[in-house]
């Protein structure tokens, strides 16, 4: 990191309670967040310890699990501020619900609304939510890392809401609780927690933050992982994100080994004039009825939405009992309600 | 008329391969004598120089950069021709090559010798390279004769390649009527549409697009190519590649193999290219953003080699400032580039003479000799009688600490802000001026 930029931790405002940041260990993990980046944060989910991640998931199974009534007023006086660069139905919505669950004030600026229109920079809209009240901001951004920009320049927690292509890191942790759930274990994870189970990723790899996120995640927990997709939408040097991944062109031979399939949508908007052939896409990437029977028929269905039926994933499917996409979708505002208590509690879930 | 005596100093001069203690006479923006030590006092004091105590100090012609751009005209607030030829001064460097890629481009004679003009008040010597096509649209190539005569060193769209096969052809043969280096910045863009960083597997990871070492190495090989077919066509004069910053050990190999065949390609590597890895971009550090970009550790070790057994010719910093909000984006948004004049000469000892054990003599021949010898400087690059007072004096033993704050450059996007770094320059004389002294 340069110390030419410098933190602006010192100014962030004192609304944390140093004890609470002192009790929280130091993130044993792979990419660290840098000096001057929030402990609350969640920029990466390579950031987060398994230690970390089973206390978030507990907590996330806490708040499910008890009345509103017992934490509506966890977060009580705290502003929250969603800041908003591409447009989002379930991971605004399900943060923006967490945080009024828990009692907070949030906000919402959309790039379409506010002086961004105007060219204001990410950092000084940053500041200004800061100086504004913000404690901590939750960012959806086109560009891959504008989070750790945000972080560094406000001090304040910055949970990542997808940035570009890089990475989703509360989707992997929703996916994680839905799939310890409908496998029926305890949500507290080790090493070894999915040891013997398969997933396949499938689909739109390049372009997905959400593969991204899923496939640094679920190998430190023991799975295996299969990325499957085409060559354009999947180049070989995905297989080093992490050990434990492999890639296969053949999604049938995918789904053989996988005991969950996670859908993933072609993201057209990201394409940058590349071409697909949606037809043959379709003929060998869609899970359908034939092909879910056939080869996979007990795996759990897995889509981060937004889907596009008819494409990658056919109605009977995503409707069908073996889908837990709304399950993905419940668990998101479990997860996030958690994320938020983190984030203003100094980075201890 | 004014005589500096500099006395008591190692001097390393690689033309004569001169690598030991000796005295040296300037007089007026002339090199008078070399002298051994204490002989040259009589004649000093009879001229009434000023001495210059250079006890433990290496003397050395001044360093060359073929590879700066020093942002005017159009783009002051990043840097002017003062400010940077400051900076260059700071970091023991006498002559600048700056590239043209402004506002207005450097296309024509009358922006080359505005460049050139007094007002802008350089400190040390700056020598333009000019556009090799009109806008540096690759397009129509400019007047090289003019641009020449003008002041123009070497032709070039740095930035931004001339990839038209037909072009580069006529830009090679055009230069080399004129007498004059073609100079390419090797990057195919019809394949690093979008780009930010070197393209693998921590790009993947990153979510960000990736420049592959083919969008360089193609360019390489195709304008090696070229320059084959017209020197063993042996009609017309010879043509001068020069490749900027090479970043791949690939590009390398193909250079390499053009001078076993002997052909006149030549070509710079960065000290950035032979320091980092694209490790340094985690986190989004947009000081470690440039193009090209940085690459693997093999691609790294390859541009150490390529210094060492001179496939390498030479080391040109690419010093490209920009200013603190440009850099303060979202690291795809944010422009190419860094700083590079205040550190090139300490990070080169770091990691040629100190890690790799070459000799001074050998890095002042790359940071001064060689690349005064590629641009055609006359009396640069050397310390012989006659040569230009071109002079710098540093200590290679002792460290000093980068605060990018206190250069003399306008903008201060480099990676090596706060590093402790070996080799301090004490002294720069430019053509007999002492303009930097620590």
């Amino acid at each position: 990191m340069s110390p030419a930029t410098k933190s602006a931790s010192k100014s962030a405002p004192k609304s944390v309670p140093k004890k609470a940041a002192a009790q929280s260990p130091q993130p044993k993990a792979t990419t660290p967040p840098a000096d001057g980046i929030h402990p609350g944060s969640l920029l990466s989910i390579t950031q987060l310890s398994l230690e970390e991640v089973s206390n978030i998931l507990a907590l996330a199974e806490r708040l499910a699990g008890e009345p509103l009534s017992k934490h509506a007023t966890l977060l009580e006086n705290r502003k929250l501020a969603l800041l908003f660069y591409e447009s989002s139905t379930r991971t605004r919505t399900s943060f923006e619900l967490a945080a009024k669950s828990l009692g907070a004030m949030t906000t919402l600026v959309s790039d379409k609304s506010s002086s961004i229109e105007k060219g204001e920079s990410l950092k000084d809209t940053g500041l200004t939510l800061r100086a504004l009240g913000a404690e901590c901001i939750i960012l959806r951004h086109n560009a891959s890392g504008s989070p750790y920009l945000l972080a560094k320049h406000t001090g304040l927690p910055v949970l990542n809401a997808g940035d570009g292509m890089h990475e989703h890191p509360s989707q992997a942790l929703l996916d994680l609780r839905t799939i310890l759930s409908r496998l029926g274990k305890k949500q507290a994870v080790t090493e070894t927690t999915l040891d013997g189970i398969t997933v396949c990723i499938t689909g739109d790899i390049l372009h997905s933050r959400v593969a991204r996120s899923n496939a640094l995640l679920l190998p430190r927990l023991g799975a295996k992982v299969i990325l499957c997709g085409p060559q354009q939408l999947l180049p070989p040097e995905a297989v080093d994100l992490s050990p434990g991944i492999t890639l296969e062109r053949d999604f049938d031979k995918a789904l053989q080994q996988s005991q969950v399939a996670m859908m993933l949508r072609i993201q057209k908007e990201r394409l940058a004039g590349m071409q697909i052939d949606l037809a043959d896409y379709q003929k060998q990437y869609q899970l359908n009825e034939d092909r879910y029977f056939k080869h996979a028929p007990n795996a759990v269905v897995m889509h981060p939405g937004p889907m596009i039926r008819g494409l990658e994933i056919t109605a009977d499917i995503a409707d069908g009992p073996s889908s837990a996409i709304e399950e993905q979708v419940r668990n998101g505002l479990a997860i996030r309600m958690a994320l938020l208590a983190r984030a203003l509690n100094g980075g201890a879930a | 008329m004014k005589s500096i005596l500099i006395k008591g100093g190692h001097l390393i001069d690689p033309p004569s391969r001169t690598d030991r203690p000796r005295d040296l006479l300037i007089h007026d923006n002339k090199i008078v004598e070399l002298g051994d030590p204490g002989k040259l006092n009589a004649t000093a004091k009879k001229e009434g120089a000023e001495v210059i105590d250079a006890t433990g100090l290496i003397v050395a012609p001044g360093l060359v950069d073929i590879h700066v751009h020093l942002r005017e005209p159009g783009q002051g607030y990043k840097e002017t021709i003062e400010s940077g030829t400051k900076a260059g001064a700071m970091g023991g460097f006498t002559a600048l090559c700056c590239m043209p890629n402004t506002s207005p481009v450097v296309d024509s004679p009358e922006i080359t010798r505005w460049v050139l003009s007094p007002e802008r008040n350089a400190v040390i010597r700056v020598f333009p390279v000019a556009a090799a096509t009109r806008g540096s649209m690759g397009e129509a190539i400019t007047e090289y004769g003019s641009l020449k005569a003008a002041g123009a060193v070497g032709v070039s769209d740095d930035g931004k390649p001339v990839l038209q096969d037909a072009v580069m052809h006529q830009a090679l043969i055009a230069a080399a009527r004129a007498g004059l280096p073609m100079i390419q910045h090797a990057e195919n863009t019809k394949i690093t549409v979008g780009a930010s960083m070197n393209a693998g597997a921590r790009a993947f990871r990153l979510g960000l697009r990736g420049m592959s070492v083919e969008a360089e190495s193609g360019i390489v090989e195709r304008d090696i190519r070229l320059v084959r077919e017209l020197t063993t066509s042996g009609k017309g004069p010879r043509p001068h590649l020069h490749v900027q910053h090479v970043s791949t050990a690939k590009a390398i190999e193909a250079i390499r193999h053009a001078k076993r065949a002997g052909l006149h390609v030549t070509c710079e590597v960065a000290p950035h290219h032979f320091i980092l890895t694209d490790e340094a971009v985690e986190g989004y550090n947009t000081h470690a953003k440039m193009n090209p970009p940085l690459r693997s550790e093999a691609d790294r070790a390859a541009m150490v080699t390529a210094l060492l057994d001179g496939t390498a010719d030479c080391i040109a910093t690419d010093h490209a400032p920009h200013a603190v909000h440009e850099k303060e984006q979202e690291f795809e948004k944010a422009p190419n580039g860094i700083t590079g004049l205040e550190t090139a000469l300490s990070l080169s000892i770091k990691m040629l003479h100190h890690q790799h054990r070459m000799p001074l003599l050998r890095l002042i021949h790359l940071m001064s000799t060689a690349p005064a010898h590629i641009m055609g400087l006359r009396g640069r690059g050397t310390l012989a009688p006659e040569a230009f007072a071109d002079v710098v004096l540093f200590d290679p033993k002792s460290t000093w600490t980068f605060n990018a704050r206190n250069s003399p450059s306008k903008s201060r996007n480099t990676p090596f802000d706060g590093h402790t770094l070996p080799g301090v320059v004490k002294m720069t004389i430019s053509e007999g001026r002492i303009v930097y002294k620590a």
